[in-house]
């Protein structure tokens, strides 16, 4: 016999009460798993949509989110004649409503924009984008979802729009939204002249460091982050990443608070029993050990249900019509490594009390009562 | 003469803040291969003597060495529980959902015996003290005398030199505890091991090599 047969036969005896921890951990994890890869996973879409075919991202600086940042067209064409620039493509983007669809995304774009040449083109023309007065272009999802054909008219906000193509992008906000070129997006948002941000390609990637530092002296108001240095810095995606851990770590501290429960019980339940283990020599070290490796094994078996039920729901969002195409769930391994690590923390943070509660009963007290 | 095993000195012991005292200067010696009777009426004071000697409790006052160690410390008591006592309680105190042979197994465990050496000891044990049959049973399955026979096979495990027997066919009907008791003089006789008894049957007592009367927490006459 070993120590882990009396662990799981101390788990086994009580299976509803070791069943209440495992939920716990179970749920935490779940809840952790799922918002973390849904958070991840719209946040790379973001960042596609961001960095198609581009180096660095030029925006206004300071600014609290993406959709109110200003860059003006004497600034987009400022950045063209540097020499460091292969290509400057500006993007506007805006929220519209239509349909029974109160919030779509709306992208401005230039005609020539590597997003468009990328796209696969289920009807219409690429060569046609900003060429049909008073065209709109439609993600496949979006068209899925407002029930658009090609050539058909629809309301976007406060106008009517003729379905002038259909495009299918592996990006989700991409494919659930709307494109209109630049100048007729900047016209229906009231921000003649401005794009929100700017995709800069260089020539040479190594130029980096002078792009920047001509782009800053030369427009104080805007500030050009490469690729990288925008995802790790922009406010929106740590805010979100906060928030899914703080959600998280919530959920697990109910977790830990079920196992601080489970094992408190099971301690008290057999304290005569621990007592009997310190006569036949256990050290109070083991009775530790005992008692962690309980909350261990609970803990893992909440990992083992908590992954099943979150990749499951996950499964069943990313497959519920209603979602698809907005839902792209990323799972990294170290946020696999963070979960099960807060898990075990959990469970052995919850066992910490138990367990000095444990070792702190004294045989003969334990042993004259019944 | 052997050095004694069991020294106590002037032993003193109360609970409650002071309030109930139990023992009130106890002296004795207990010399290796002895079987020794604490004997005495509930109350006495038997089982506190013998959760004394066991470093399960500590005196409030007084001298004492059991195996050449000190039970007021706690590495002493640790080396105690482990090489030196086995303890029989009058209830067996084993653990219900284990089977007869993974109970046997916990002192080894405690200890980090090797797996081997404790099977071979484990069924030489129970082959000793007839519970060989019911080694793959769980202990709710089998019967009171077989539990308790259990219980010192499993104090008996990792080869104790002294055996404190806390009333141990207490809770057994009167063949049973006969057995029970021919057991425990059968390991001081083919065995060597020292035996300390408390109980209050006159008849396990007068059987004893010797006869200690505990009366309101003194040892009256040996």
């Amino acid at each position: 016999m070993r120590f882990l047969t009396l662990i799981l036969t101390n788990l086994r005896r009580h299976r509803l009460r070791a069943l209440i921890g495992v939920a716990g951990i179970g749920f935490g994890v779940a809840a952790m798993l799922t918002i973390l890869s849904l958070v991840h996973g719209a946040i790379g879409m973001f960042e596609r949509i961001l960095a198609v075919d581009s180096h660095y991202l030029v925006f206004e600086r300071n600014v609290s989110d993406m959709f109110f940042s200003s860059v003006t067209d004497d600034q987009v064409a400022a950045l063209r004649r540097l020499p460091q620039v292969a290509s400057a493509q500006p993007l506007l983007f805006g929220l519209v409503a239509s349909g029974d669809r109160p919030v779509i995304t709306c992208f401005g774009l230039e005609a020539g924009n590597s997003r468009l040449a990328k796209a696969q083109w289920v009807h219409g023309n690429p060569a046609d984008f900003g060429r049909i007065p008073g065209g709109i272009w439609l993600g496949a999802r979006a068209a899925d979802f407002l029930g658009a054909k090609l050539g058909a008219k629809i309301g976007v906000g406060h106008g009517e729009f003729t379905v002038a193509g259909i495009i299918r992008t592996e990006n989700g906000f991409e494919d659930g939204g709307v494109f209109l070129p630049l100048k007729d997006a900047q016209a229906f948002f009231s921000r003649e002249g401005i794009s929100s941000i700017v995709a800069v390609k260089l020539r040479d990637e190594t130029q980096g460091a002078a792009f920047k530092a001509d782009v800053e002296t030369a427009h104080p108001r805007l500030m050009a982050l490469e690729n990288r240095e925008f995802n790790q810095s922009y406010t929106q995606f740590k805010i979100l990443n906060l928030t899914a851990w703080a959600v998280g770590l919530c959920a697990f501290l109910l977790g830990g608070l079920g196992v601080a429960n489970t094992m408190l019980l099971s301690v008290f339940s057999r304290i005569r029993e621990i007592a009997v283990l310190r006569v036949c020599g256990f050290s109070r070290r083991q009775v530790a050990v005992l008692i962690f490796g309980e909350a261990a094994a609970i803990a893992a078996l909440g990992l083992v249900a908590g992954f099943a039920l979150g990749y499951g729901a996950l499964f069943a969002l990313e497959h519920t019509p209603l979602f698809q195409g907005y839902v792209q769930a990323v799972v990294k391994p170290g946020m696999l490594a963070g979960i099960v690590v807060t898990a075990l923390c959990t469970a052995v943070a919850g066992a910490i009390y138990p367990a000095q509660f444990a070792t702190r009963i004294q045989p003969a007290e334990a042993l004259r009562y019944e | 003469m052997n050095e004694a095993l069991v020294t106590a000195r002037d032993l003193h012991k109360a609970y409650d803040a002071g309030r109930v005292p139990v023992l009130a200067g106890i002296s004795l010696e207990i010399r290796p291969g002895e079987l020794v009777a604490l004997w005495g009426s509930s109350g006495s004071g038997k089982s506190t003597l013998l959760h004394l000697l066991g470093g399960l409790d500590l005196p409030d006052r007084g001298e004492l060495a059991v195996c050449g160690l000190d039970p007021r410390r706690e590495d002493h008591r640790q080396e105690l529980r482990r090489r030196h006592l086995g303890f029989v309680f009058q209830l067996h105190n084993l653990i219900a959902d284990l089977t007869v042979e993974e109970n046997l197994r916990v002192p080894a465990l405690a200890d980090n015996r090797p797996a081997a050496e404790t099977t071979a000891r484990l069924r030489e044990l129970a082959g000793a003290v007839g519970i060989a049959h019911r080694l793959n049973h769980r202990i709710q399955d089998i019967s009171g005398g077989e539990r308790q026979r259990t219980a010192i096979c499993r104090a008996l495990m990792n080869a104790p030199r002294l055996l404190l027997a806390d009333e141990p066919t207490g809770s057994l009907d009167e063949a049973t505890g006969d057995t029970v008791f021919a057991l425990l003089t059968s390991l001081v006789r083919e065995r060597g091991i020292t035996v300390v008894l408390a109980t209050h049957e006159r008849r396990f007592a007068e059987q004893c090599d010797r006869r200690l009367r505990v009366r309101s927490g003194r040892i009256e006459a040996e």
